[in-house]
């Protein structure tokens, strides 16, 4: 990353924070609500686009790891009587310890056998999860009062189930994502991962220990998704199996495709994308081809061809190579 | 002075192959040894041996008064012992100041130099002539200069061991006359250990020169006493012994 760089980037960042603040002044209910459900999984999408875009190392295990996140909180608030702020940082702990468990392990193999073996741990979990329905609620999952989601600090009193603080909450945490993502995007950290995706045994003969970079990577990500989890759970009040299964798995590498692997807002633009390509095509189908019974799935099958075809590297990774070799 | 590097009965087997083969060898702080032989003599698993990529079969190796017969390459490289690859592997999707960023950034982090990592990045790059290139795509330059970039992050390691593998494959002949003048100048800096096949580029640069063949030494000597040795003929050229 050259000098010139610098300049741009961080207005570029910092003004689309600002947008994405003011919308929650200006959205109508139901886009809002969403938006704030998308705020979240955009930052379960950047720890998995630190992972698979900057190291480039694809899991299809991050369900885990957005799971030990959702039932770090949920299952220390509805038994421990923990608060959200303790059940947050429950959840990021969860995420932090089994990232580093995972990785330790998983981080033996690469390629295909990488996948395969984070699929696999993610599988176990999911079903120790539905092993335990006596405290876990299985698929029927919990529901966390709402009582539960208010912070009360000395007098303020911060009530997480009111939707305009709930948008704001969202939002704060996904800024926080997004400094993050950008230091470490340009930090020498970052600039080692990249060279580890680009070729791992030439790094290594630059000095680097790879394995030890790519764990702190995946405790980055997986704590990433975990902190995603918990928001999701305090912020939404559920907590279920779903989000455990392969599909949450899936999904982020979706987003991450489409949006650009290694660019720090593709994360966010491939969420958005994603979410309203599902919403309004499950809408049209209903409205226009109600008798052909089609489903959703089938038209984020073909726009996915579509961008594997013409945009391999995602919306904003396209943008980079053609207008903006400076984006981060 | 004892020796910068020594192995011992250093050996590595490949199934029934034995590709290194019971190698003595030492090289002295300050020297440039080529080492030559002809094709699967064990040049570059020699090498390889000795920066850590491989592990050895038998033997040991001593880099500085120290056992790195086990220790992992990385760790090899923090030591001082850099490695160029034979085949450009450049970061061709990175600029070309990222590729010298790693390595000077890899010194700042052992606190082995104490400069600024963009100043000392394009320091290393005006080494080889490439400042002007600084931004572009290392996988744009032209060949010449990827194996120029390849040698820039090898020095931008401030290596106290300087191991090039066949520097000069598939440069021209104007190219290979500037490469012998950055060795020359390397060579005041660091001790180099030069694998080539390409004998006046040798001729001009070694202090010793080691024979390989069949995983073994085969002579060991100055550039005259190399070229007068009638073994060494017998190996390169078919000549009787």
């Amino acid at each position: 990353m050259a000098k010139a760089d610098g300049v741009l980037a961080w207005p570029l960042h910092l003004a689309v924070l600002a947008v994405l603040l003011a919308l929650n002044f200006v959205l109508p209910d139901y886009h809002h609500g969403i938006m704030a459900r998308i705020l979240v999984l955009a930052v379960f999408a950047s720890g998995y686009n630190l992972l698979f875009g900057y190291a480039g190392l694809l899991s299809l295990g991050h369900a885990l790891f957005f799971a030990a996140g959702l039932y770090g909180a949920g299952l220390s608030m509805t038994y421990l009587g923990a608060g959200p702020i303790g059940g947050f940082a429950s959840g990021l702990i969860a995420g932090a310890i089994i990232s580093l468990m995972v990785g330790l392990l998983a981080l033996r193999t690469s390629g295909v056998a990488f996948m395969i073996v984070t699929m696999m741990f993610a599988q176990a979990a999911y079903l120790t999860i539905l092993y335990f329905n006596a405290w876990t609620g299985g698929d029927q999952g919990l529901v966390l009062q709402q009582a539960a989601r208010v912070i009360e600090l000395g007098g303020i009193r911060i009530d997480l189930t009111d939707p305009e603080t709930r948008y704001l909450t969202a939002w704060g945490l996904f800024a926080v994502t997004v400094v993050l993502m950008l230091v470490i995007a340009r930090s020498r950290f970052g600039r080692v991962l990249v060279a580890i995706r680009e070729n791992e045994e030439r790094t290594r003969m630059l000095g680097f220990d790879a394995f030890a970079n790519k764990l702190a990577a995946t405790v980055i990500s997986g704590t990433m998704a975990a902190a995603a989890g918990a928001a999701y759970a305090i912020l939404f009040g559920y907590v279920g199996s779903t989000f455990a299964s392969v599909q949450y798995s899936i999904l982020p590498l979706l987003w991450v495709l489409l949006g650009g692997g290694a660019t720090v807002l593709g994360a966010l633009l491939g969420t958005v994308l994603m979410y309203y390509l599902v919403d309004g095509s499950s809408d049209v189908l209903q409205a226009w081809l109600p008798a052909w019974k089609l489903s959703h799935l089938g038209v984020v099958g073909v726009a996915l061809i579509l961008l594997v075809l013409f945009f391999p590297k995602g919306i904003l990774g396209t943008v980079r190579e053609r207008w903006a070799r400076a984006l981060p | 002075m004892s020796p910068l590097l020594t192995t011992r009965g250093l050996s590595k087997q490949y199934g029934g192959l034995r590709a290194v083969d019971g190698v003595d060898f030492s090289v002295q702080r300050g020297e440039v040894r080529a080492v030559i032989g002809p094709n699967g003599a064990g040049k570059t698993t020699f090498v390889s041996l000795i920066c850590g990529r491989i592990l050895p079969s038998a033997g040991t190796i001593q880099f500085d008064g120290r056992d790195i017969t086990t220790l992992p390459a990385h760790r090899r490289v923090r030591l001082g012992i850099a490695y160029t690859f034979q085949i450009t592997s450049v970061f061709a999707n990175l600029s070309v100041f990222d590729n010298v960023a790693l390595p000077v950034q890899r010194t700042l982090s052992d606190g082995r130099s104490r400069a600024h990592l963009h100043e000392a990045a394009m320091e290393a790059l005006s080494h080889v002539g490439l400042t002007d290139r600084a931004d572009m795509r290392a996988g744009a330059l032209s060949y010449g200069h990827q194996r120029l970039l390849e040698v820039a992050m090898g020095l931008a390691l401030k290596p106290r061991l300087l191991i090039l593998d066949e520097p000069t494959q598939g440069l021209s002949d104007g190219e290979i006359e500037n490469f012998i003048g950055l060795v020359k100048d390397i060579s005041r800096s660091a001790t180099v250990l030069l694998i080539e096949h390409n004998m006046p580029v040798v001729m001009a640069l070694a202090d010793r020169i080691t024979v390989l063949e069949g995983g073994r030494i085969l002579a060991e000597g100055t550039p005259e006493e190399i070229r007068s040795d009638s073994r060494v003929q017998h190996a390169y050229l078919g000549t009787p012994a």
